[in-house]
């Protein structure tokens, strides 16, 4: 890395940029894109937060460059300093420099010529990225008018319905005129890629692309990625929290923590031998679908440190089990490995585990499971079942004289059984249901139609006495882990809450509150505190702390890991199952993250549009899925191991989930089966007319006529 | 659609109704227009007064319901709101007021739609700068001030200006100058003389409160991220808050103008006190003073009429401007 003289340094104080000379050989750069030593730093009341501390990266053209990290880690931070959108009040410093030229320091107007032509950017979410009173055509008309000043308008709508076509938006004349709102996030999110390769440009930043999406949304989304950087050749940087979205797709990827690249090469260098703790620690704490379930996760202890008040040496140090005294008073720079030109890493001791005198599968202890003596012990009986569970909404018109113009099937008649000690786990892409049925379970009322029954009792049957008294055994632990705590109360109160209610003496309270905070990991001496004294795992573990209070058999876990970094996560699906196996809890958990859910469940339903397709036990439906469904959904799973990904083959779905309140005839999934598509006339029809009862294929129980035939599909 | 903004207007239109009659129960239970015949020397005789009350329907023997029935059947058989205490109908009165007012109050609430809208959009986008603390310290000041103050302040200024030009630039008493001979465009530009002042002091009351919300409004859209989107395809900041800040901004902005075109209208009142003209806030005030319950209820009829107006159009704008509403 050259230095050239900091001459401007005292003549711009707030954007101390190097000279801008583009033309200097110095400063050339034979890249498309070359990030130096850049530093962003937000100025706050409390003091200046640095949330990028030098990174240096290039990317080259036509290549895919992946940009890994945490929440926090400057990843965002960075790429928004290259497209100059950052706000005015972040001084930035280091050079960015795009085909040879330095944008820093630049006025809006000159990088407004760029942004969209030279570089675009497709942001986190579509929700929100679009203008909602604008058409979808009409956006995209705008990005090219914008930079062709000499293009009719007419020809701007004619070249945004072919760029919808490009990006698979079906029938793309009439959805042009269609407005933001009235598009799924999934079609939002091909209009705004749609806007990114509008103009050809040689550079498209993806900034976490498919995180607000399913599973299956995102496997397309990752295809029409692919597809635009072939068409326009563009280079791809792709900024996200997942490994397994990158393993497949990018050429080379770097690791960002605490503002920094720790570690940077190709792909199969960094998740075949990685030489940074750090990354080491977030690949084995990363459930995987093709390990999940045989091993324990190693979680990665502690928190990444606040950018605020960052102690001296490597930012990793306290959570680092091989850091020694260097480490925690230097910070190590990014040093290229021996042997491997593109594979460097910012650690002290990165030629010990390189050469292999340090073990990487020995560097994080793998947890102990519970101890035999301390398992408890499980009678093995149906502690919740679920016959015919139905859960329709009206969908009602007018407001005077109402009247109903449609039913939203929710729920549709779903079965299941949990016996105690096991775990059930209910997947589905969101809008299939899986909340409305927790709901409909927590409520201990009589259901609309069909039966619940906890501990082989009948709700329904209940008196309100009694379903208070039962309301002990079935507890609940939500997504948000900040929102579902009361931020006004210290955190004894919360957890103690649920005692309350059940008339528990004072006394008894605050020992039993000390008994589960001691339990789920935490401290009972910051029982007094609140909240936001907490991190976002701590505060998940104070929500299990207060399902566990009142001694329940039945949590249900509504999507409790999924809020949470990837290196927190591994602890919270530890402590689940090792309070599993101590309590002797029956968990009912819901989740959309398949790999989380075939490390913890014992059993799997898959819900579509209110049903359940496919049920049985978790070994053999993600081994050997027998409905295409299924099988779709778990093979649009990333897989964070280059070489698995570069192999397998992904079924994508077309299209979206239907609505619920379509009234789909037959099988409901046949609009979207990919093995419908594969069946004779005959087969078909019978998909067309008849709604499939579910039968036993293999193992598992499945709703499909043609489960015998999913071969086919692979 | 069509169908929304007509149940909308219906809706209006029953308040409207409500708000006539109550204005008509209200008035005849406080006002006592007997007493404006009491004082007078020599006091009429009882009789005298009993039969002008009853001949007007506000006499305060016959029960309240009784005299609101007839005022009812009268309006809707012979469309009269009755007579003034002057014995003139009210109607009549109205019609030769109603113009002036609404002169008035429309290019009032116009100009100060729009100044309130730029100035709201530009505080927000400077925030915290000194042109925005200058906005949002002037909106405080004028929205502090009765507006009898802010009148009585500009018929000041306009005198000042008008002794240092030696000439009677502004005037600011009544609608036009009595007697004065020319031809049309002599006429237009006295009148619009006349207009000058009364409109600068409503639109600068209703632009400090609209600047206010538009202000808030637009610091929301501000960091909303379909502005960094349009800024990543090519749009410099300043275009990308007008093209799409300032259109989403505006959307919450045409709810507040159904609620506060009633606040214009009472301080339109006070304003054409002030500057002297004979328009239905005049006659507002004057019918209380007078204890005129017909032109009271008259004058309360108007106001409900303008804002059912304002509230039907404040609908039909939102939907033009929210694609997400429209049905």
């Amino acid at each position: 890395m050259t230095n050239s003289a900091p001459s401007l340094d005292s003549a711009s104080p707030r954007l101390r940029t190097r000279p801008r000379h583009g033309d200097t050989p110095s400063n050339t750069s034979e890249h498309l894109l070359e990030v130096r030593d850049l530093r962003v730093t937000f100025p706050q009341p409390g003091g200046a937060v640095t949330a990028v501390r030098g990174v240096n990266y290039h990317v080259d053209k036509g290549e895919f460059l992946g940009i890994v990290g945490e929440s926090g880690s400057g990843k965002s931070v960075s790429s928004l300093a290259v497209m100059g959108l950052l706000p005015s009040s972040a001084q930035i410093s280091g050079d960015i420099l795009f085909e040879g030229r330095s944008l820093l320091g630049r006025s809006d107007r000159e990088l407004s010529k760029l942004r969209g032509e030279g570089i675009s950017i497709i942001f986190q979410d579509p929700l929100s990225a679009l203008t909602p009173v604008y058409t979808i055509g009409t956006q995209i008309a705008e990005a090219l008018q914008l930079h062709d000043r000499n293009l009719s308008k007419l020809a701007a709508n004619a070249r945004a319905v072919e760029l919808l076509k490009v990006v698979g938006i079906p029938n793309p004349e009439r959805r042009a005129q269609a407005f933001p709102h009235e598009f799924s996030g999934g079609m939002r999110q091909r209009a705004m890629i749609a806007i990114a390769i509008a103009n050809n440009p040689r550079l498209i930043i993806a900034d976490e692309p498919t995180t607000a999406l399913d599973v299956t949304i995102q496997a397309q989304i990752l295809e029409v990625l692919q597809k635009a950087k072939d068409l326009t050749g563009a280079a791809v940087v792709l900024i996200t929290h997942d490994l397994g979205v990158v393993a497949g797709n990018a050429d080379r990827i770097a690791v960002m923590y605490a503002g920094r690249i720790v570690e940077t090469g190709t792909v199969d260098e960094v998740f075949h031998a990685p030489s940074m703790p750090y990354t080491i620690g977030l690949l084995r704490s990363m459930p995987n679908l093709a390990t999940a379930g045989h091993t324990r996760l190693v979680p990665l202890e502690g928190r990444p440190p606040m950018l605020s008040n960052l102690a001296p040496g490597c930012p990793f140090a306290p959570r680092c089990p091989i850091a020694i005294d260097a480490c925690r008073t230097t910070e190590p720079p990014l040093t290229p490995i021996s042997g491997k030109p593109l594979n460097a890493s910012a650690c002290l001791r990165v030629d010990e585990i390189a050469s292999g005198k340090l073990n990487r599968t020995g560097i994080y202890p793998v947890p102990e499971p519970v101890a035999l003596e301390e398992r408890a012990e499980i009678v093995p009986e149906s502690v919740l079942g679920v016959e015919g569970l139905v859960r329709h909404f009206p969908l009602t018109k007018g407001s005077v004289f109402k009247h109903t113009i449609g039913t939203v099937r929710a729920v549709d008649g779903i079965s299941f059984d949990i016996r105690s000690g096991q775990t059930l786990g209910l997947v589905g892409e969101s809008g299939c249901g899986k909340s409305t049925t927790i709901m409909e379970i927590l409520e201990l009322a009589k259901p609309q139609s069909g039966q619940i029954m906890v501990n082989g009792r009948d709700v329904a049957a209940m008196s309100t006495k009694e379903r208070r008294a039962l309301r002990r055994d079935i507890q609940v632990v939500f997504q948000d882990p900040m929102a579902s705590l009361d931020p006004r109360l210290p955190v004894q109160d919360i957890v103690a809450e649920p005692l309350t209610v059940h008339g528990v003496p004072a006394r008894e309270r605050l020992q039993k509150v000390r008994d589960v905070l001691d339990l789920v990991g935490l401290d009972p001496s910051m029982a007094s505190r609140y909240p936001h004294e907490f991190s976002g795992g701590q505060r998940q573990r104070i929500g299990i702390a207060r399902a566990l209070v009142t001694d329940p058999k039945i949590v249900v876990l509504d999507e409790p890991v999924s809020a949470l970094d990837v290196s927190i996560q591994a602890g919270v699906i530890n402590l689940l199952e090792d309070l599993q196996e101590k309590l002797g809890l029956s968990y009912l958990f819901v989740a959309h993250d398949l790999a989380v859910v075939r490390q913890i469940a014992d059993n799997v339903a898959v819900m579509y549009l209110g049903r359940i397709v496919e049920s049985g036990p978790a070994e053999d439906i993600f081994n050997d899925p027998q409905h295409p469904y299924t099988r779709a959904l778990l093979s649009a799973v990333p897989v964070p191991d280059p070489s698995v990904e570069r192999t397998r083959r992904r079924i994508i779905l077309e299209g979206d989930l239907p609505s619920p309140t379509e009234d789909i005839t037959g099988c409901n999934f046949r609009t979207r089966c990919p093995l419908y598509q594969l069946m004779d006339a005959a087969a078909q029809e019978q998909c067309r007319t008849a709604d499939p009862e579910r039968r036993i294929v293999k193992g598992s129980s499945v709703a499909c006529h043609h489960a015998e035939h999913i071969g086919l599909m692979s | 659609m069509i169908g929304f903004i007509v149940k909308r207007f219906i809706n209006y239109a029953i308040l409207s109704a409500i708000a006539t009659l109550s204005a008509y129960v209200l008035a005849s239970l406080i006002l006592n227009p007997a007493g404006r015949y009491l004082g007078r020397n020599p006091r009429p005789s009882d009789e005298t007064i009993n039969a002008i009350l009853n001949g007007l329907g506000v006499n305060p023997n016959t029960p309240v319901v009784a005299r609101l029935w007839t005022w009812l059947v009268n309006l809707v058989t012979h469309g009269s709101l009755g007579d003034t205490i002057h014995n003139t109908s009210v109607i009549s009165e109205m019609a030769a007021r109603a113009g002036t007012s609404l002169r008035l109050l429309i290019l009032g609430t116009i100009i100060a739609a729009i100044f309130g809208v730029v100035l709201g959009v530009w505080g927000a986008v400077r925030q915290y700068k000194a042109s925005d603390q200058v906005i949002s310290y002037a909106s405080f000041t004028i929205l502090a001030m009765p507006s009898f103050v802010i009148g009585i302040l500009l018929m000041i200024m306009a005198t000042g200006l008008n002794n240092i030009l030696g000439m009677q630039l502004i005037s600011f008493t009544g609608e036009y100058t009595a007697g004065l001979d020319g031809g049309w465009w002599t006429l237009f530009l006295d009148r619009a003389a006349h207009l000058l002042l009364p409109t600068i002091s409503l639109a600068l009351m209703g632009a400090a409160g609209y600047s206010r919300y538009q202000r808030s409004a637009m610091l929301d859209v501000l960091s909303a991220d379909y502005i960094r989107t349009a800024r990543s395809k090519g749009r410099t900041r300043g275009s990308a808050l007008v093209r799409h800040g300032v259109r989403v901004a505006l959307i919450p902005m045409s709810t507040y103008f159904a609620y506060s075109f009633a606040t214009v209208l009472a301080g339109a009142a006070v304003t054409e006190l002030v500057f002297s003209w004979h328009g239905m806030g005049e006659m507002l005030v004057q019918a209380i003073t007078e204890s005129d319950i017909n032109a009271f209820t008259g004058a309360i009829l108007f106001n409900a009429i303008l804002v059912l107006i304002a509230g039907t159009l404040s609908d039909v704008v939102y939907a033009a401007l929210d694609p997400r509403v429209r049905v």
